[in-house]
């Protein structure tokens, strides 16, 4: 079937304004949208820029904003989208725009790194793996399945208006090794995030769980760390 | 088409890197634990004191009929009315300023924009909060020496 996509163009070395194209693709009600962007590129189009990298929903690379909605374009099919219309395709909202759907996300790794997202521990290393419970791992579980595609931390509209707020994934980040029993390193992490700019901005609207497309339970999480702040108990 | 509006992070890069750089760590209080907890428990605090307040003023004995100067001379008469009242004045402008404050954080972009719109709150609420304590505390029905009202003969 024939199926419209419009895909908001920029491209600052020819001109400062982002523009809309439509292109018209011929793709399967099975396709991805990803599908239609290569389309698009091999065959009508070469300048057309995005990042994708391993096609299937787990590298994270291909987040954008599909039909005003934050999505991985790999994992959304042309038939969930109401394919009669047109199919809006723009770079995730909140970070700088490089080129079409390329966009410097450097910011958003930057919050990650500074929840220091990395195994803090003490004393003499073990010569063994570190032991955990079934029970103990189940506590963190939902929040390792993050890919870093930043589809929750541009779903934000605090994020939107502050670049300075933490973010959703810089907190998804920390509260998988806050509620870690191996990791010592929870009380840094939560002081990290008692920030002016940390859990507090958070306005509980949902959209970072809505956007997630590991299904994490963004909102869930950060209340957790909320919680875990104000009794000082993990 | 205009360019899309993607605000620019506050930030550079640089200054938000690893070490905590543009975050100030050094300074770092509670203060928005705690401004985050008394929403919560004010909220709940309010919803008893106003829900009360309304039931009373409204409901009780005359309902709104018998609502007037005069009623509200003999409730503030009683220290119970006068605590309840106060409460609820600090509470409610306390928990409004506190929400307006967090609005204000989220949508002003501009640091002057901001600082002002924060001055004209904290100046408002400050003389609405003291302006309404002083009434509750120093009311006096009987202020005109003609007043007809039962508390005053």
């Amino acid at each position: 079937m024939d199926v419209k996509v419009k895909i908001l163009r920029y491209n600052p070395e020819v001109v400062d304004e982002a523009e809309w194209k439509t292109y018209s693709v011929t793709l399967q009600p099975t396709d991805r949208v990803l599908d239609a962007l290569h389309k698009i590129k091999w065959e009508q189009d070469g300048t057309l820029t995005f990042r994708r990298s391993c096609g299937h929903g787990v590298c994270g690379s291909d987040a954008m904003r599909i039909n005003g909605r934050n999505r991985l374009a790999c994992k959304t099919l042309i038939k969930d989208l109401n394919p009669e219309k047109e199919i809006t395709v723009e770079p995730i909202k909140g970070l700088p725009v490089l080129k079409d759907l390329v966009v410097d996300m450097e910011p958003f790794f930057d919050a990650y790194r500074s929840v220091m997202p990395f195994l803090v521990t003490s004393g003499h290393e073990p010569t063994r793996e570190r032991i955990q419970s079934q029970a103990d791992r189940d506590r963190f579980d939902d929040t390792t399945k993050c890919i870093l595609c930043a589809a929750c931390t541009t779903s934000c509209p605090v994020f939107w208006s502050d670049g300075q707020y933490f973010g959703p994934q810089a907190i998804v980040g920390a509260h998988r090794f806050i509620f870690d029993s191996r990791d010592e390193g929870t009380e840094q992490r939560l002081e990290i995030l008692n920030d002016k700019e940390g859990v507090w901005r958070c306005r509980t609207t949902f959209n970072c769980t809505e956007a997630c497309p590991r299904g994490i339970e963004v909102t869930k999480a950060i209340q957790e760390v909320k919680r875990a702040l104000i009794f000082r108990r993990v | 088409m205009t360019t899309p509006e993607i605000a620019q992070p506050r930030s550079s890069s640089r200054a938000r890197s690893l070490k905590g750089g543009g975050r100030n760590r050094s300074g770092q209080t509670n203060f928005e634990l705690y401004s985050w907890l008394f929403m919560r428990l004010s909220g709940l605090a309010l919803v008893v004191l106003v829900l009360g307040h309304l039931f009373v003023n409204l409901m009780l004995g005359g309902g709104i009929t018998a609502l007037d100067f005069g009623f509200v001379a003999g409730k503030w008469a009683n220290p119970l009315w006068q605590v309840w009242d106060l409460l609820m004045l600090w509470l409610a402008m306390l928990h409004g300023t506190n929400g307006l404050r967090t609005i204000i954080n989220d949508y002003a972009e501009k640091d002057q924009t901001r600082f002002w719109l924060k001055s004209l709150l904290i100046t408002a609420s400050i003389v609405i909060v003291v302006l309404g304590t002083l009434v509750i505390f120093t009311f006096d029905p009987c202020l005109d020496p003609s007043s007809t009202l039962s508390v005053c003969k």
